[in-house]
């Protein structure tokens, strides 16, 4: 609390981003940092609250209100102190995040919320510029041998962790490049990847051996792996993606989006893509079913391929513009939302549900049908109602499917250690070690999708766990 | 019961407190006669009021007489059982209490001739004493001993005094024996006196028994030149004969706070002490004090020691009850040299006084420094003194008054029978000063540290290892963040909000340090809390420290001490300290550090060792020692810094040797003002926090504190602190560090007994806790933080979680996710939700945060169905909501609970801050806006007799939960219009709460305010709200037989608008302690069924309620949760006015954000019936009077698996208490308050018919005595009641009074009553008074002077509102204490005039005495000051000083002088009014400096052509 009345003076202001008519001509990082004096005005909006509510609704646990006074004090160096203590990668969240603390704010109960994301972003960017972020190497070695298996933002995490506790870490990757969906589920636009590179050298140096290209349970056997090390953390994220079995789903052009943004994204980083697989929504039709953000990120790589038109299908209703009387604070905010690829152009369809997939005799999508739905609440159960005559036909050149992911897959790893599944398919854990001694589980693996902080909030207590498994006590920090 | 019970359940005997009225009264000649005796048995039946009875009307708390030895009369009586009495000077006599079983009585006399032979004296005889006990009560009677008269004779080898000596001898060797044997009564076994000089009759009475008890008093033989009478109000009703004043030498009224820490000193003085006069009979002296003793017995005991071996008694009296020398503004130095110098001997014996002495030759009296209690006395023509409580308690015909005075603070009145004349302060002051070359020795002596030499090795800042050391100390961000930042930045201490709801040190996970452990005491009801800032003269945080020597044989070296400005000392001063090289000044500096390995047995040991290394210090002649805990590493940690010293401290107490060495402090640990009050508290003499001034240093470098330097923020710290102990000392009424140092004054709460036995010896700790071993673990804790084994991450400070939630914090009961769930429920109406949220706070077996949390219930085998259980809407009825004023929260929050409560039958309550009468009236709808409970709090803001007569309850606010013994200030920033409208203040200036009510000063006073507000509204239950603290029962105790209809016994963690840190956290207990000690304690007294108990403090569940009840509490108070269902989410920033959701603030941008309604109060206040009603299903309960009491329904967890809470032991608060005969656990009877018998419902109200009921006019002409209290109140109720604020129109009602009236004269008279009196009036005059109109002059025929008299008592106007006061005299202390709007003349005033006055006038053309117009915010005085030195007198932190220039103030104070002389015919008046032009220059205006730019600006913005209301609005901004 920089300033006792700072919430009274200030008002929110939007974050930088750049010019909708510039950004879609790159795929450059579409937001912007924020100049530090008018974001020390934000950060004076903080109420430094009895009860911080934002410090609870983040699942780390961010010292907020610490840092948003640091931050208004121009003590930059003690912010950063404060954010690392809890947050290995305030730039992954500070980029992607969409901040449950902003939505617990209580600011927010009247007022627009403080602005925490951007000062965190901040926070981390001002460190990097001045090179306070330096390996953190362990004075002492425990000798002994942690193997993490998937290097999505829960493995990076407990990876950096038990590496700092001088335990020697291995992080496997199936994929050619670390990091898991942040490499390339997320657009460069989003955030860019030199982001994680940079974070990999920090981690390289503190010990972490980085295994990219190793499939385990398909190229290497994950009990020889089992054998091999004193204990494995399972971080291979919920990506069994949710289909959509309907007439015509065969069609060329429907894609999973999961097909569609990894390939853009090698594109960006140079990688080159042979022709008949490139997917590509210059001068197309594209519709994305699902609004979420992977929806949202489909739609901002196609307008940046050059759509003719983008339009996104949802079967939930318009959220509404302000809490509605279910959704009290400090629960997460369901209101709409306009993520910076909606602000980009786009029709956004709500209420609806796709019924087939119409194409030419090559087997080309051609048209999309659907129906309008109505919500039906029976017990706790939600059924969606087609209304009557309502049928509509769109036309689509590319459906990119972003409906979700259904939990761990199932082949391969988990089958072969013998790790126990829970009802809702992801992997059953106690104290984060799954049935099988020495194996242990974090991030969406255990959780289903979610959000990237609290798959590095996973990754962080995992850790912890495994250290106390490894040395009998910890002083690990164990957030969730 | 036979004997007043020892420890039971959690009542603890040594709560005792005691109060009274006492008087003397003397023939100055020394002309003795029976009419003496007479006539002070008289004062005793006047001051009836003053003491109390307890649960059976004719059952005293005790009276007694001291006579001199009335040599005629045993001569007579003693010749007819056959004992020859040899000449007055060569026998001693004694009153004896004895065993009433014959055997063990016999026993007892053995003893007591064979002492008396073997001290070569010879028993003449014993002789029964007559006496009649038909007309006492059983209680009494139960524990009353039988009673013989001693007779012993002298040795013809001993002279008379040498007797005296001798008589003392036997009579402490006769006691030591008789109270050491195992005799099972022999705690019967008493003496009253045993001397050659004086005699006391004296027992468990009422004023009215003493003389058909003692058939002896009245015999016409018995005659005597002086007799000191007293009369007790004790707070229990147990069997006490013994504890009836006066004492051998003493009778006291008062109380003394820091009688703890005196004795221990005194014992530990013992072996250093020589006699040239008793020789090797001193031995048989010792201990001094006798333990168990009351306060007052205790001060006797030493008095009598100092006087016996030498010293005369006024000498005596000054050495223990100094006056306040260190910052006076005039007294010589000779006089502070004297005083100074005693200093190093003797601690002062600190708190309230009025004590009366007398050693059968000189009588005399004297007031504490701070005169917080009454004393009047007349001289008469024919040679009589009459000194007493009040004035009018012995008739005296008024030409026969020569002098009418009172008693000052610290000064000494007496009367010398032997030389025939009353020797004043100066000159009794004067003789002893003299004695010695007080300032020479001090000078050759005494070192002040600054005159040490600097030496070269002072400890700096060492960063490196900085963090560590913090880790290890436990610091956390929020000791730096919170604490520290603002102590450094603007040397105050930190301000908090919203109370506490963390979890008890006991009950925590983490790591607390051992002074959480400890909750400071607080003065309540019994005692006052002072003012330190306001009344900072009487204050003095300057300490010596250095060995003592022999009390008995002052010599110059005495006082060779190091003398410290401050406990807390600086590097450099402690170098100083350490490396002094000056005669007679040697220290040694022993480490205080542990092997952390070694646990809590390693500890152990090391203390051990710090002892022998103590012992072995003084052996070699050290004079200080230093015991530090630098030097930790991996390996070694400090032994918990309060362990270490107060281990020492009561080491060297139990080996005699404390007072041969200063005991100083290096540590690292203390960092907030509750650990330096710890500290010292338990004997430390000066703390270096070397740690927290190196913390300073690394907060400044790391831009925490900006633009500060290091020096100045060292001195900061040291200042907060000291300011910070200013106040806790207050708040227990002590005023100097000197008294505090080892006064002992806290409560351990969750240590074992044996533990606190051993090191913090008489310290209560009534729950049991951790030992040595735990406190060794917590240790470990923070050793591992710094230095871990394996180091895994960053190293960084805990945050901490105290005060603001955190994660991986303390755990809090409001948390993000019961405060979401409890405004979700009742904002939507969802019981469901609402379970939810209790489930959340109720389930603590994860997280233990409170005592209640520890218990279970034992549900009934079989439930009652639960249709069977009372409706919710009976329940609802004993809720209310917690006293939080229009002015710490918003109207729309204050208007919504009111709402609520009152739709659902219960009660809200208006706070301190008053009520808007617009609330009085119902809404349109039918909502009532209107408080139920209105609360009377010591700023007495808006207490008119309108405000009171609406109200169904009135609520004495005696302390608070969130800060105990504290007052309290609304910053003028706060003061919106609308609440200074509300509050008879000015907008924008700040409002000044006292701590003390200046009208209760100890429980008489309370029970003359209960009285008073009874009268104000008699149909309203009057509530006195308690905070729970050991005794807290006792107190409700003597709070019942004040006559309170309700007490409220509030747990410590309340909430609150703004309270300094260390007080919300650390001061005062759960109400679980509280109350169910009270419930014991009433229940053990047979009080319990005429009083209703409530208590409050974070009640949240309806758990919480049934668990209360089951402990004995019949009502519930609520205010944190009721306010988070309005919307609060505990921002804790009541303070600074921003709460976000218009909740605690005044702002208008933020009420706007208000979105509470009262539906979701009511829906609150329905869940929790419902849940109470399922717990009373299952308990078997079908009202809640049924459960009531019924502790039995209570279990403490099976099994307690938590690493600290498994030592706990419940079992005294789970105690129950039996019921007498016929008794209830809840209330079944009303009070007699007496109403019928008062002279306005006898007189007054039947006299003014014609004015009640047609508003004619009426003259009424009365005789007033001084037991005719709160005259003209009842009266004035029924004016409001009829007419409402405006009253009836001016002078309606005439009413001429002649005689000395009693306490309260005119309080709360409203308009159209007119009240003259011609004769005296004690205390109270004008209290409240709101419209009426007061007049007093001495009797026509009077002889003496009115302007040089005394006319009125003390605390005049206290929170007069309105209206006029002529007052043709002297008035006391405290003359328009917090005035807010009358006009008053008066002739002279004593100390503290005009002090927290915001309106109105006073115009002074007398004498005026120290500290005027200390914390005036508003209002003006006009003070004649002709000698021209009334600005030194002056408080002028608040005011300034002008000349009358102003045509408006020469119209003013003329049109008052002017009433003045036509109501009163005061010639001083007069001569001022005719030589105008002489006097106008010689008037000073006392004007505060904020009240008079708010009406500046008022003025200019007026004079721009705003309107009223925007002149005042844009005169916020100065």
């Amino acid at each position: 609390m920089g300033k006792i009345t700072g919430f009274m003076e200030y008002e929110r202001e939007k974050q930088p981003y750049r010019p909708v008519e510039e950004r879609v001509k790159d795929w450059k990082q579409v937001m912007q940092p924020w100049p530090v004096e008018p974001l020390k005005v934000q950060a004076a909006r903080c109420m430094d609250c009895g009860i911080p509510f934002c410090h609870q609704g983040c699942p780390l646990g961010n010292m907020i209100p610490d840092w948003n006074d640091l931050v208004y004090r121009d003590q930059w160096a003690d912010a950063i102190k404060r954010l690392h203590a809890t947050n290995n990668f305030p730039e992954f969240t500070g980029t992607l995040c969409p901040a449950p603390c902003e939505g617990s704010c209580v600011l927010g109960i009247n007022e627009d919320p403080v602005s925490i994301k951007a000062v965190e972003l901040s926070i981390i960017d001002k460190a990097f510029e001045n090179g306070w972020i330096k390996p953190e190497i362990p004075e002492k070695k425990t000798g002994k041998k942690v193997g993490i298996i998937g290097s999505g933002p829960a493995g990076m995490a407990a990876a950096q962790q038990l590496a700092r506790a001088g335990h020697d870490v291995t992080l496997f990757e199936r994929s050619d490049r670390i990091g898991g969906l942040m490499r390339y589920g997320i657009p460069e636009f989003k955030m860019e990847k030199r982001r994680l590179d940079r974070r990999m050298e920090q981690m390289e140096a503190e010990g972490v051996t980085f295994k990219p290209n190793s499939h385990i349970g398909v190229d290497i056997d994950a009990n020889d792996l089992k054998k091999e090390f004193d204990a494995l953390i399972l971080s291979g994220g919920a990506s069994a993606r949710r289909d959509l079995p309907i007439p015509g789903r065969e069609l060329k052009g429907v894609y999973q989006a999961m097909e569609y943004l990894p390939q853009s994204n090698r594109v960006c980083m140079g990688d080159t893509i042979p022709e008949e697989e490139l997917i590509n929504a210059k001068d197309k039709h594209v519709i994305v079913i699902g609004g979420g953000d992977t929806g949202a990120d489909c739609i901002g790589t196609a307008h940046r391929q050059g759509a003719a038109s983008v339009t996104s299908l949802e079967i939930m209703p318009k959220p509404p513009k302000e809490r509605a009387q279910d959704n009290p604070w400090p629960q997460w905010p369901f209101i709409y939302r306009t993520a910076s690829a909606h602000e980009e152009g786009g029709d956004r369809v709500y209420s609806v549900q796709t019924k087939k997939f119409h194409g030419d005799e090559d087997g080309n999508l051609t048209d999309l049908e659907l129906t309008k739905v109505e919500i039906q609440r029976t017990g706790g159960r939600m059924m969606f109602n087609d209304v009557p005559k309502s049928k509509k036909m769109l036309k689509a050149d590319l459906v990119f499917l972003a409906m979700g992911f259904t939990g761990a897959e199932k082949a391969g790893l988990v089958e072969q250690l013998g790790v126990d599944l829970n009802e809702r398919t992801n992997v059953w854990h106690e104290n984060w070690q799954t049935n099988v001694e020495g194996v242990f589980v974090a991030g969406d693996m255990q959780h289903g999708q979610s959000l990237i902080v609290w798959a590095i909030a996973e990754g962080r207590s995992a850790a912890a766990a495994v250290d106390k498994f490894l040395m009998g006590s910890t002083d690990l920090p164990s957030p969730v | 019961m036979k004997q007043p019970p020892k420890q039971q359940g959690l009542y603890d005997p040594t709560t005792e407190h005691d109060a009274c009225g006492l008087g003397f009264v003397a023939h100055m000649k020394g002309q003795k006669s029976h009419k003496i005796v007479d006539d002070a048995l008289t004062i005793l039946r006047n001051l009836i009021h003053r003491g109390a009875c307890g649960c059976e009307e004719n059952t005293g708390d005790g009276v007694g007489i001291l006579i001199q030895k009335p040599h005629k009369f045993f001569k007579r009586v003693c010749a007819e059982i056959n004992i020859e009495l040899p000449e007055s000077d060569s026998y001693g006599a004694g009153m004896v209490f004895l065993p009433t079983d014959p055997e063990q009585s016999k026993h007892c006399q053995d003893i007591f001739e064979r002492i008396i032979n073997e001290e070569g004296q010879s028993l003449l005889g014993w002789r029964d004493v007559p006496t009649d006990d038909s007309l006492i009560g059983p209680t009494a009677k139960e524990g009353e001993p039988t009673f013989k008269q001693i007779f012993i004779g002298k040795n013809d080898e001993l002279d008379a005094p040498a007797f005296d000596r001798k008589l003392y001898v036997i009579r402490k060797r006769v006691e030591n024996e008789i109270w050491g044997s195992e005799l099972s009564e022999r705690e019967l076994f008493y003496l009253t006196s045993l001397s050659y000089r004086t005699f006391v009759y004296k027992g468990m009475l009422t004023g009215s028994q003493i003389e058909p008890m003692f058939p002896d008093l009245g015999d016409p033989d018995i005659e005597s030149a002086l007799a000191l009478v007293h009369q007790r109000f004790s707070t229990n009703t147990f069997p006490a004969w013994k504890l009836a004043h006066p004492f051998r030498y003493v009778a006291h009224n008062g109380e003394i706070n820091t009688v703890r820490g005196n004795a221990n000193w005194m014992r530990a003085r013992e072996s250093l002490c020589e006699s040239e006069l008793f020789g090797d009979d001193l031995e048989k002296l010792f201990p001094i004090c006798i333990e168990g003793g009351s306060d007052s017995a205790v001060f006797d005991n030493v008095m009598e020691f100092l006087h016996m071996s030498g010293r005369p008694l006024p000498h005596a009296v000054l050495m223990m009850i100094p006056e306040a020398w260190s910052g006076h503004e005039t007294m010589d130095d000779e006089r502070k040299a004297f005083y100074e110098y005693h200093a190093t001997l003797m601690e002062p014996w600190d708190g309230p006084a009025s004590l009366s002495f007398t050693d059968g030759e000189v009588i005399g009296a004297v007031l504490d420094r701070n005169g917080l209690r009454p004393s009047r006395y007349y001289v008469t023509h024919d040679d009589f003194v009459i000194m007493a409580s009040e004035v009018g308690v012995l008739e005296i015909a008024p030409e026969n008054v020569k002098i009418k005075d009172r008693l000052h603070p610290g000064r000494i009145f007496m009367v010398d029978t032997k030389q025939g004349r009353i020797i004043n302060d100066e000159e009794i002051k004067q003789e002893f000063i003299d004695e010695h070359p007080y300032g020479d020795w001090l000078k050759k002596n005494l070192m002040p540290i600054e005159n040490i030499p600097t030496p070269k090795n002072i400890h700096g800042l060492d960063t490196d290892t900085l963090l560590q050391r913090q880790q290890a100390f436990g610091y956390t961000h929020e000791d730096l963040k919170i604490l520290m930042a603002p102590m450094a930045a603007n040397g105050m201490e930190p301000t908090g909000a919203m109370g506490t709801d963390a979890a008890l040190a006991v009950l925590s996970d983490r790591s607390r340090l051992l002074y959480d452990y400890f909750k400071q005491l607080f003065a309540q009801v019994t005692n006052p809390p002072l003012d330190g800032i306001r009344e900072e003269l009487v204050t003095q945080v300057a300490i010596t420290i250095g060995p003592e020597g022999n009390l008995l044989k002052p010599a110059a070296e005495s006082c060779r001490r190091i003398k410290l400005n401050s406990p807390v000392i600086t590097n450099e001063e402690l170098a100083k300290i350490r490396d002094v090289n000056l005669p007679g000044f040697k220290t040694k500096t022993i480490p205080i550090l542990y092997s952390v390995a070694e646990g809590g047995a390693g500890m152990d040991k090391a203390l051990e060792d710090v002892y022998v290394e103590v012992d072995s210090a003084i052996k070699d002649g050290y004079s200080y020692v230093i015991l530090s805990d630098r030097g930790i590493d991996e390996n070694k940690t400090g032994i918990p810094a309060l362990l270490a010293t107060a281990g020492v401290h009561h080491h060297l107490i139990r080996n005699g040797k404390r007072t041969q060495i200063g005991l100083v402090l290096e540590s690292g640990e203390p960092r907030e003002v509750h650990h330096f009050a710890v500290l010292l508290g338990y004997g430390v003499g000066a703390v270096n926090p070397y740690l927290a001034f190196e913390t300073l240093g690394s907060m400044i470098g790391n831009g925490r504190l900006p633009e500060m330097e290091h020096q100045k923020a060292v001195a900061n710290f040291i200042k907060a602190v000291n300011k910070g102990l200013t106040k806790i000392m207050a708040k227990m009424g002590i005023s100097t560090v000197q008294s505090y140092c080892g006064a002992q004054v806290f409560e351990a709460i969750g240590l074992e007994k044996a533990f606190v036995d051993k090191y913090f010896t008489w310290t209560a700790s009534r729950i049991g806790g951790i030992g040595m071993k735990i406190v060794a673990e917590e240790m470990n804790m923070r050793h591992h933080n710094a230095f871990p084994e394996r180091e895994v991450k960053e190293p960084e400070l805990e945050w901490g979680g105290e005060y603001q939630w955190r994660r991986d914090g303390e755990y809090h009961l409001f948390n993000p996710d019961t405060v979401f769930k409890l405004q979700h429920a009742t904002r939507t109406g969802q019981f469901e939700v609402f379970k939810e949220y209790t489930s959340r706070v109720d389930d603590q077996n994860e997280h233990r945060a409170t005592l209640r949390g520890m218990f279970e219930f034992k549900f009934a085998d079989k439930a009652i169905p639960l249709d069977e259980v009372e409706p919710i809407e009976n329940i609802m009825k004993r809720f209310s909501t917690g006293a939080m004023s229009y002015g710490s929260i918003s109207g729309q929050a204050h208007e919504t609970l009111a709402i609520a409560m009152n739709r659902i039958g219960g009660k809200s309550n208006t706070g301190e801050g008053g009520e808007n009468p617009a609330r009085f009236v119902a809404d349109a709808n039918g909502d009532l806006r209107r408080s139920a409970i209105k609360q009377v709090a010591s700023g007495r803001f808006g207490v008119t007799s309108n405000y009171l007569t609406n109200a169904d309850d009135i609520q004495i606010k005696m302390a608070q939960g969130a800060k105990p013994g504290e007052g309290g200030q609304l910053p003028g920033s706060k003061v919106y219009p609308w609440i200074a409208e509300v509050r008879g203040s000015t907008p924008w200036v700040d409002l000044i709460s006292p701590p003390p009510h200046h009208d209760i000063y100890s429980i008489e006073d309370l029970a003359q305010l209960i009285h008073d507000l009874k009268n104000s509204n008699p149909k309203a239950r009057i509530h006195t709200k308690l905070v729970a603290e050991i005794g807290v029962g006792t107190v409700a105790a003597g709070v019942a037989k004040c006559h309170s209809d309700v007490i409220l016994v509030s747990g410590y963690d309340g909430g609150t608008g703004a309270s300094p840190i260390s007080s919300l956290k650390h001061a005062g207990l759960p109400w679980e302690l509280g109350i169910a000690e009270s419930q014991q304690v009433l229940v053990m007294n047979g009080l319990r069924d005429r009083i209703v108990l409530q208590t409050d403090g974070q009640l949240k569940t309806g758990r919480d309620v049934v668990i209360a009840a089951l402990l004995g509490a019949e009502e519930f108070g609520f205010a944190t949760a009721p306010l988070v269902v309005m919307g609060c989410i505990m921002m804790r920033v009541c303070h600074l006015n921003t709460c976000p959701v218009g909740v605690a603030t005044q702002n208008p941008e933020l009420t706007r954000k208000f979105t509470g309604q009262p539906e979701f109060v009511e829906n609150f206040f329905k869940f929790i019936a419902e849940e109470i009603r399922e717990y009373m299903a299952q308990l078997g309960f079908r009202t809640i009077n049924e459960m009531i009491g019924q502790v039995d329904k209570l279990d403490t967890n099976k099994a307690v698996d938590h690493w600290k809470a498994a030592g706990l032991d419940f079992s005294n608060i789970l105690y129950k208490a039996e019921l007498r005969p016929g008794d209830k656990y809840y209330q079944v009877k009303e009070q007699d308050h007496g109403l019928e018998r008062s002279l306005d419902v006898t007189k007054l109200v039947p006299l003014s018919k014609a004015a009640l009921e047609n508003k004619e006019k009426v003259d009424i002409i009365l005789p007033v005595l001084n037991t005719d209290r709160t005259v003209g109140t009842i009266l004035g109720h029924n004016i409001t009641k009829r007419y409402g604020a405006e009253g009836l129109p001016d002078d309606t009602i005439n009413i001429h009074f002649n005689g000395s009236a009693g306490m309260s004269f005119g309080a709360f008279v409203p308009s159209g009553i007119t009240m003259t009196l011609e004769g005296d009036s004690n205390d109270y005059l004008g209290k409240g008074l709101c419209g009426g109109k007061i007049i007093v002059y001495p009797p026509r025929h009077s002889t003496f002077i009115p302007e040089e008299n005394i006319l009125v008592g003390n605390v005049l106007l206290y929170g007069a509102t309105s209206g006029e006061a002529y007052l043709r005299g002297i008035a006391g202390e405290r003359f328009c204490v917090r005035n807010s709007g009358v006009s008053a003349v008066v002739e002279g005033v004593g100390d503290h005039g005009c002090e927290y006055m915001t309106g109105g006038v006073a115009v002074i053309i007398g004498k005026t005495g120290r500290n005027f117009a200390a914390g005036m915010s508003g209002g003006e005085a006009y003070v004649l000051d002709e000698d021209g030195d009334f600005e030194i007198r002056c408080n002028t932190g608040m005011i300034g000083l002008e000349k009358i220039e102003e045509q408006e103030d020469v119209d003013k104070v003329k049109t008052l002088l002017s009433n003045h002389v036509q109501y009163t015919q005061s010639t001083v008046a007069e001569n001022i009014l005719k030589n105008w032009k002489d006097y106008q220059g010689k008037f000073v205006k006392v004007m505060p400096t904020a009240y008079k730019n708010v009406l500046a600006a008022i003025k200019r913005g007026k004079e721009k052509g705003l309107t009223e209301e925007e002149a005042i609005m844009e005169a916020a901004n100065g």
